[in-house]
């Protein structure tokens, strides 16, 4: 009976553990799920989606010849709106050593490829061609799978996500994982995915990056917030879109 | 803000003569308050839509003025009678010289 028991008892824990250490929620859920019918209205009609303005800006973007070769992102990357299908599911990245995230990798072809000037995080050009190149994956399920490359940065932004932080002292799944679908004063506190970036808040009246987000959730436990386009602010990106893994983009999102 | 820049118009193309149709307006703007400082302490000077205006086979059916208090990339629902086919133009004019424009054609049977 006790032996019985204590397997018992140990499947659960194994359960829980690994669970835990898997960091997927058993069920994941968008928190597009959590909004009002007439957000998701907002979100799910392109003509009343203003994040779409910064779509058209972007695709314009695209085309715009830069730097000393006169080069554009079409002159290398051709149509965007087939070559850039399905890329954001698979950010961030590993590309030459380095951890990329969308926004890093454009600055990357502009400083790389173009010799340009890289834009700065949350100006209306670099929201623009990552909103342009995000909408190319709509629908598309994320699709960032753990890989020797990437591993040890997961490894990282994993123990970022469960680090407790700031003079709150609270850690990223403690709200997100462990208190998921409870309330935080009178919201509902959401799972936390990265799953329709860049989105258009209603909060910020303007579009805004997941790095954006993240160090708002950095303030709020009054820690210091990593800083845009740091390695860490990466790891924790990279992790967080493994977490989410198989949910479906909804870039660019609308969130209240 | 830049002197002009995207707008949008989702109205029926088609409609019965008489019928009240449903039209929305959505402008791409900052609508900067005013009343906004920098990290440095200076005043963000204001730059909104002051005025928006819907004319339809060159009558006026619609205006609204804007004020500091209305939200960025503001979105108008309004409704009109479909009385003949046409063109409806819509016109939003905001300080620092703004000015955008946007057409969309009716055929009322």
């Amino acid at each position: 009976m006790n032996l019985a028991l204590s397997l018992f008892l140990g499947g659960i824990f194994l359960t829980l553990g690994s669970s835990l250490a898997h960091g997927a929620p058993a069920k994941q859920q968008s928190s597009y799920e959590l909004m009002s019918a007439e957000n998701k209205a907002m979100q799910d009609d392109p003509l009343l989606n203003p994040a779409m303005f910064w779509v058209g800006d972007g695709e314009s973007l695209w085309q715009q010849q830069l730097g000393p070769k006169n080069k554009s992102c079409s002159s290398c990357h051709g149509d965007g709106k087939k070559s850039m299908r399905g890329v954001a599911t698979q950010f961030p990245k590993v590309i030459k050593g380095k951890l990329q995230t969308l926004e890093g990798q454009i600055n990357q072809c502009r400083v790389g490829a173009q010799g340009t000037s890289p834009l700065a995080y949350e100006s209306k050009d670099l929201l623009a061609l990552t909103a342009f190149v995000a909408f190319q994956s709509k629908g598309m399920p994320i699709s960032i799978s753990e890989t020797p490359a990437n591993s040890p940065f997961l490894k990282k932004g994993r123990q970022t996500f469960n680090e407790r932080m700031g003079q709150l002292n609270l850690s990223c799944a403690q709200c997100h994982e462990d208190r998921a679908g409870l309330k935080l004063g009178g919201s509902l506190i959401p799972q936390g995915h990265p799953n329709a970036y860049p989105i258009y808040r209603l909060e910020w009246q303007t579009l805004g990056s997941v790095q954006r987000r993240l160090r708002n959730c950095m303030s709020g436990v009054r820690a210091q917030q990593f800083e845009y386009g740091s390695p860490e602010m990466a790891q924790l990106e990279l992790f967080l879109m493994w977490r989410a893994r198989g949910l479906p983009l909804e870039s660019p999102g609308v969130r209240p | 803000m830049s002197k002009t820049s995207r707008t949008s118009i989702t109205m029926p193309a088609t409609a019965k003569k008489d019928s009240i149709i449903e039209i929305r307006a959505i402008a791409q703007h900052d609508m900067e308050s005013g009343f906004r400082y920098t990290e440095g302490g200076k005043q963000i000077p204001r730059d909104i839509i002051r005025t928006f205006t819907c004319t339809y086979n060159n009558v006026e059916v619609f205006k609204a003025d804007f004020y500091s208090g209305i939200g960025a990339n503001p979105l108008i629902i309004f409704t009109t009678t479909a009385v003949e086919s046409g063109t409806l133009e819509f016109k939003w004019v905001g300080d620092g010289g703004y000015e955008a424009v946007n057409q969309a054609r009716i055929t009322v049977s």
